[in-house]
């Protein structure tokens, strides 16, 4: 496991040091962002409104007991924000995105592909490494951003329709606006700019290290999105420490 | 731009004392041969003998546990060396990349480095296509291609590294006998063309005694015989003369019964 964690460091330092050479392989970015998109936008969307729902569901009933009607909005709000939003879109891009990454590389570690660019010279990390990393770092928080917006709407619906909660929607989105600042949206995006590192290294790694036949494929990927979730989990809990310590 | 064979009297490739194991099993058991420049050396030998494994060796896919291989007399130990010298290899597999079309395949290398423009590219392209017989093909796709085919496409792909050195692993293996003939006549042409060192393995014997220079003939991870085609072939090791006169009698079989 640690001579894996090693790994992977070095991944992400070659990755970072090929930085530069991003735009030669713009199209290459671009592809995979489409394909991120294309993926994932409908699962985020459906995710993301039962989500907002769920959460006002559980909790909105017990603070209108309490009399604390004026801050559903910012409890559902601020939850999604800072944390529902990120971890729930980083898990299921590692799952949608993680997988196929870590499959894509490793059938093509397999099947000598690899062997076949290093031959001709080309870098493998900055041939197939870099231009996901990227991808999947701006598609995630900006598949995050998109998350929040239907998790409040989610969580919007719930609150004005529920008859335990029946808190009316533009009173659930000042309460909402009231608390959720570009500050707590900010937090959020960082932490999936993170996750998404996470997911794009983790990936890579078990793919390029992908060997035996069409069983090493499969032991790749679910070693990729597993260890990805897991490395998300316990990223997040000091991602927040530190971000709260930030006073972000 | 075609490579004048350095003459500087050092060998081009120069393998000293290779050995390789496996999880314990010694695939290579200290190879010492010596490849001169323009030269066509073919590698033959039964399946299983290490072939494949020494070639990658020389193209630096796999590390040696001992000895060296040099080129041009600098030892190859990191790919920074190794990326000095084009060096292309023709896999037993073909290798191409799946998810890219025959001509993209075709093009990468020069694609990725930028050394031509696209249009240039293209013509490279056709040209390298036409020479392995496969015009018009640049839009499909790997899957939709036969064994021979991807083969070809390979070998189409390896010649537009405009290599010194290039390697072919088993390079007739799936084609029928006449692209066979028209393989190892491009092979010998390339080398006429360009002056590459051409490292050749395959087990065919027709196609090994046709094109070589100078061949050897590997058994269970050692050399067994080295030089000229005649020299191999006047070999007096037993093992040498059951690999080169191996042939299938029926007859024998049918009246054993
Ligand atoms: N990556 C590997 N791990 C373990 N063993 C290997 C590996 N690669 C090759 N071998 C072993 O090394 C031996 C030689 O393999 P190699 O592929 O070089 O044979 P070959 O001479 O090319 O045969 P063929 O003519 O069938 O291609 C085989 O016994 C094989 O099992
Ligand atoms: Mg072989």
């Amino acid at each position: 496991m640690f001579r894996d964690i090693g790994q992977m460091v070095i991944l992400a330092w070659r990755t970072l040091c090929a930085l530069p050479l991003s735009f030669r392989h713009l199209r290459k970015v671009i592809d995979q962002f489409y394909e991120i998109g294309n993926a994932s936008l409908l699962m985020a969307c459906i995710l993301s409104l039962f989500i907002g729902g769920v959460l006002a569901l559980q909790t909105g009933p017990i603070m209108v007991e309490r009399g604390l009607s004026a801050v559903v909005g910012s409890v559902v709000g601020l939850s999604l924000c800072k944390e529902l939003a990120p971890v729930m879109m980083a898990v299921l891009i590692a799952g949608r995105i993680g997988s196929a990454m870590a499959a894509e590389i490793g059938s093509m570690a397999v099947y000598q592909e690899i062997d076949a660019l290093r031959t001709m010279n080309i870098d493998p990390i900055h041939y197939l490494v870099l231009p996901r990393v990227i991808a999947v770092s701006i598609a995630l928080p900006c598949l995050v951003v998109f998350s929040i917006l239907v998790g409040w709407v989610g969580g919007g619906i719930v609150s004005s329709a529920n008859a335990d909660i029946a808190v009316p929607w533009q009173a659930y989105f000042s309460s909402l606006s009231r608390v959720v600042d570009n500050w707590a949206v900010l937090n959020g995006l960082t932490k999936s700019f993170v996750f998404a590192l996470v997911i794009g290294i983790v990936s890579c790694h078990q793919g390029l290290n992908t060997i035996g036949g069409p069983r090493g494929i499969g032991r790749s990927v679910t070693k990729a999105v597993v260890n990805s979730i897991v490395l998300i989990l316990i990223v997040d809990y000091f991602l927040t420490r530190l971000l709260l310590q930030l006073d972000f | 731009m075609s490579q004048a064979p350095t003459k500087n009297g050092r060998p081009c490739v120069e393998v000293k004392d290779l050995r390789k194991s496996f999880g314990g099993c010694e695939v290579l058991k200290g190879i010492n041969m010596e490849v001169d420049s323009g030269e066509i050396f073919v590698i033959m030998g039964p399946s299983g003998s290490g072939k494949s494994v020494l070639l990658r060796h020389l193209v630096g896919l796999l590390a040696s546990d001992s000895g060296t291989v040099s080129i041009e007399g600098n030892v190859i130990d990191s790919p920074e060396i190794l990326s000095k010298y084009r060096v292309a290899m023709v896999f037993q597999s073909g290798a191409l990349l799946g998810s890219l079309s025959v001509a993209e395949n075709v093009g990468l290398y020069l694609r990725e480095h930028r050394l031509k423009k696209p249009a240039e590219i293209d013509a490279i392209v056709k040209e390298k296509l036409a020479i392995v017989g496969l015009e018009g093909a640049e839009d499909r796709m790997p899957t939709e291609l036969s064994g021979g085919m991807k083969k070809r496409v390979s070998i189409a792909r390896a010649l537009v590294m405009e290599p010194q050195i290039i390697l072919y692993d088993e390079p007739t293996s799936e084609l029928d006998p006449l692209i066979s003939v028209t393989i190892g006549e491009e092979i010998v042409k390339l080398r006429e063309q360009t002056g590459a060192t051409s490292i050749v393995v395959t087990h065919d014997r027709d196609l090994g005694f046709g094109i070589a220079d100078r061949m050897a003939i590997l058994r269970h991870g050692e050399l067994v015989a080295l030089g000229t085609p005649d020299e191999v072939r006047s070999s007096p090791r037993e093992e040498v003369q059951t690999f080169l006169n191996a042939t299938f009698q029926r007859q024998s079989i049918t009246e054993t019964q």
